[in-house]
């Protein structure tokens, strides 16, 4: 099958590759492009692992053709922060033991971002809620919604001292 | 999980994608937001040469209202069904509906359009669709015509609509009175064990009018009639909502499967079913 010509914006950098349009958009990120935050999880749209933002909205990246992705704004773990510059919310995952293994980690961050632009002051409820689509196998939760609370109180907090 | 190959396209209106559907004839199949789709052709039970995207297509999207007529367009994602304050406004039990449709990432993508169109008896929008007394708008090479929600599913992935065709919009009236969505799940992002849609006007203590359809109870989404009338001219009593559930589980036929043998099923249709009237009433 004739592969196709993709553009898209990743991580505020403009990237082109070939891929044939069946690709999913984790494929194409993690082997076309090199960009191994997001991860396979269940492959199957429930876990959450490969959550990346596409145009403002969080998506699993397993249940995106790349053809679908053509000409979308992608953001991933890696847009958020890294090693020397962590995000807020990476911050307050490590400070409240958000994760264990870490597997579900990005996917959980990516989709955790997007909730905060949406919700910046959310509940407890509002938080469980917005994270159901990602599944955690470790920690139980409780701590993923402290480090999510505690990143919003953090922004808001930088917000208010920016003014 | 990778599906077969296909040949992709992204037409850029109605006219253009009904065109490539009826070239391409049944190796062919639009995607909206994919997330019935997608999982299917993972796991090779459908299996395509050719997908027609839809996303391009403005004529596809946004919420109309006017003089109480509610008009959607199918690529419409659940999400925006969420965040709409206008229909919030005129029909909340869209917003009740949507939030408990699978999680925050499929609501962005899945649209009104797929869950309807599908025929998946699983999806939560058929079944409110018939109790909003719903119009589907179909596109095909002979022109536009449109059916009634009640009318359109004929069996599990079956419906009205011909394989030339394109479901575009959805319409009803402004539902009045009191309006609940009540779904049972297992978890975050499966299909109802039992779901209820109730919408019910009342003037003072007595019920003007009523209507009642059931999810993922049968092949197809449930209306019936005889539950709604059940009610109408009631105070909703413990003998006319009785009556009106005995209606409703008549009309089901719910198949065992992993989520609980038929006994069980009809307990919790019964259940959910009951709890949906009192809050529409308590609502209305």
């Amino acid at each position: 099958m004739a592969k196709t010509h993709l553009k898209m914006t990743v991580n505020g950098q403009a990237v082109e590759t070939l891929a044939e349009p069946r690709e999913l958009l984790i494929h194409v990120l993690r082997e076309k492009l090199g960009i191994k935050g997001p991860h396979i999880g269940c492959e199957t749209s429930h876990c959450g692992a490969c959550t990346v933002d596409m145009d403002g909205k969080s998506v699993k990246a397993c249940t995106v053709f790349a053809a679908q992705a053509d000409g979308a704004d992608v953001t991933t773990i890696e847009g958020l922060g890294g090693p020397d510059n962590l995000h807020v919310l990476q911050e307050m995952f490590r400070e409240h033991h958000g994760l264990q293994c870490g597997y579900c980690t990005p996917g959980m961050i990516t989709r955790a971002h997007r909730l905060l632009q949406e919700n910046p002051n959310p509940s407890e409820e509002e938080v469980r809620f917005g994270m159901a689509g990602n599944l955690c196998r470790c920690t139980g939760y409780q701590n993923i919604v402290k480090a999510i609370l505690a990143a919003a109180a953090e922004m808001a907090a930088a917000k208010e001292a920016a003014q | 999980m990778i599906p077969g190959a296909f040949e992709y396209h992204r037409p850029e209106s109605v006219g253009a994608a009904v065109k490539l559907l009826a070239e391409l004839g049944e190796e062919s199949r639009v995607i909206a937001g994919g997330h019935s789709l997608i999982p299917m052709m993972k796991l090779r039970m459908a299996d395509l040469s050719h997908l027609i995207d839809l996303q391009k297509i403005d004529d596809l999207k946004g919420i109309r209202i006017e003089g109480g007529r509610i008009t959607i367009g199918a690529m419409t994602t659940q999400h925006e069904l969420i965040t709409n304050a206008a229909l919030q406004d005129a029909a909340p039990i869209l917003r009740e509906a949507a939030l408990q449709i699978a999680d925050p990432q499929v609501r962005y993508v899945g649209t009104l359009g797929g869950n309807v169109a599908n025929g998946d008896p699983g999806n939560d929008m058929p079944g409110l669709m018939q109790c909003l007394d719903a119009s589907f708008t179909l596109v095909g090479p002979d022109g536009e015509r449109q059916v009634a929600a009640r009318d359109f599913y004929e069996a599990a992935y079956f419906t009205a609509r011909a394989d030339e065709e394109i479901l575009t919009a959805v319409s009803f009236d402004a539902p009045q009175g009191g309006y609940a969505y009540e779904k049972q799940k297992r978890k975050i992002g499966d299909y109802a064990t039992a779901a209820a849609a109730v919408l019910i006007a009342r003037d003072g203590d007595r019920c003007t009018a009523a209507s009642i359809a059931m999810t993922n109870l049968a092949d197809t989404p449930t209306y019936s009639a005889e539950a709604g009338a059940a009610l109408v001219g009631s105070g909703l009593d413990d003998e006319a909502v009785k009556a009106a559930v005995t209606a409703a589980l008549s009309a089901i036929e719910p198949a065992e499967d992993n989520r609980g043998p038929v006994e069980f099923k009809m307990h919790v249709a019964g259940v959910i079913l009951r709890r949906a009237i009192d809050r529409a009433w308590s609502r209305a």
